[in-house]
């Protein structure tokens, strides 16, 4: 399958992209890696005008110890973050979950800030960095903006980034010794989860969310506060689906996955806990 | 879009249209047909070649993002008196192959998964091998040869 026909320009650096991007107008689509566009481009279910080809943006990939936080420039390859020794050490779940993303080839050209920009709910990233309450830094012609995880996520495939913004940096809280586990149940090893839950443990404190639960990643909310008032992992797994709104499809029924969510969870907060 | 890239040690400059996948440019542009289309979706990894000495799925890429670039093929594995790479004469002596159309993805996967991690477990080959797919279901030997190529 070949993508319908499109123009191609090369950005040098994030004030070039930025600048490309502008003057090309809304039908314009930033190309990172290429391994959420290209496919929807293929199937012609994407069908933009011009892309902006960000990939040899070098200074946009990098995984820096920023004090109390670590800084993930957005177009570091799945690979690099699965494979960093500093967020293996401050944010291992994060470097955990990205080795689950596709499959190795996959992961050498995926970029992060790709996955969390595409803001596909079926994908682990976005619901990880939702649940490590990431921060993401955002340029644009009016300047740079922060944006919280839990406030980037509009809809299917919808973010709030605006079509002349990129996202240039995750910025991922350090997870200071917190227990964690990041569970992914699919049929074969390289498809997206059929459910998925991202999560960690600090005493009372917790962050979880779901992959694949919804339109957008979800931020189970209602596990964090059983969990900080006391609740047993048992108990407070049954809180799991109260903030998602799952869909059928040709893997799950709504019902399966709600199950799914519940079991993952439990068995996510028992890891986490331990 | 002019790109100019090295395939298999030989450089190249074409004029391609932007929307050229890089499989397409290899097979078509360059008659590399040794580097096949299997599921065109990057799920089974049959299209696998080396940009920059790293793995990737080439039905997911433009040749425009290659520009630059310096690429591997199966057909760039063997010496240039014929001698087989290490790891193709691993997959031939330990069966690796029945019908052998994911032959050259899995030796392509193979040598950038040994690259990365030299000193492979079992598990780490089946993990490492997890973006191909064989449908003749020939993993054990796909495995043994890849362990054998590392020396185990």
């Amino acid at each position: 399958m070949i993508p319908a026909a499109f123009d191609y320009v090369r950005a040098g650096s994030a004030a070039e992209a930025l600048s490309l991007i502008s003057e090309h107008g809304s039908d314009a689509k930033f190309l990172a890696g290429g391994h959420s566009l290209l496919p929807l481009m293929k199937l012609r279910l994407a069908q933009p005008s011009v892309l902006v080809d960000i990939g040899r943006v070098k200074d946009l990939s990098y995984i820096k110890d920023a004090g109390d936080h670590i800084a993930v420039g957005a177009l570091t390859s799945h690979m690099d973050v699965e494979t960093s020794k500093v967020l293996a050490q401050h944010a291992p779940l994060l470097a955990h979950a990205a080795g689950h993303v596709g499959d190795p080839q996959v992961r050498h050209r995926g970029t992060i800030g790709g996955s969390i920009a595409h803001a596909d709910p079926a994908s682990d990233l976005p619901a990880t960095t939702l649940a490590l309450g990431a921060t993401y830094v955002v340029q644009g012609p009016k300047g740079t903006r922060e944006i919280a995880a839990r406030d980037f996520y509009k809809g299917f495939l919808e973010s709030a980034l605006e079509a002349d913004e990129m996202l240039t940096e995750i910025r991922v809280p350090k997870m200071n010794g917190a227990g964690w586990s990041f569970q992914k149940f699919n049929r074969r090893a390289q498809d997206w989860a059929i459910v998925g839950v991202a999560a960690w443990r600090r005493g009372s404190e917790s962050g979880v969310a779901l992959v694949n639960m919804g339109q957008t990643p979800v931020l189970a909310s209602s596990v964090s506060a059983a969990i900080s008032s006391g609740a047993s992992v048992a108990d407070a797994a049954q809180k799991a689906v109260a903030e998602a709104s799952p869909t059928a499809d040709n893997n799950a029924s709504v019902e399966y996955r709600e199950h799914l969510a519940k079991v993952l969870v439990r068995r996510a907060l028992e890891q986490a806990s331990a | 879009m002019e790109i100019r890239v090295t395939v298999n040690g030989v450089e190249h400059k074409h004029d391609v249209e932007p929307r050229t996948l890089l499989v397409q440019y290899v097979r078509e542009h360059l008659g590399l047909t040794g580097t096949n289309i299997g599921c065109d979706t990057s799920s089974c990894g049959a299209c696998s070649l080396h940009v920059d000495g790293e793995a990737v799925k080439s039905c997911t890429m433009l040749a425009v993002q290659a520009d630059g670039a310096s690429i591997t093929t199966i057909e760039g594995m063997a010496g240039k008196d014929g001698s087989l790479h290490p790891m193709q004469k691993a997959f031939m002596e330990n069966h690796g192959l029945q019908c052998g159309y994911c032959t050259p993805g899995m030796v392509m996967a193979a040598t950038s998964l040994l690259k990365e991690n030299p000193n492979p477990s079992e598990d780490d080959v089946r993990i490492g091998l997890e973006g191909n797919l064989c449908r003749c279901t020939g993993y054990p030997h796909i495995g043994k040869a890849v362990l054998a190529c590392a020396g185990k």
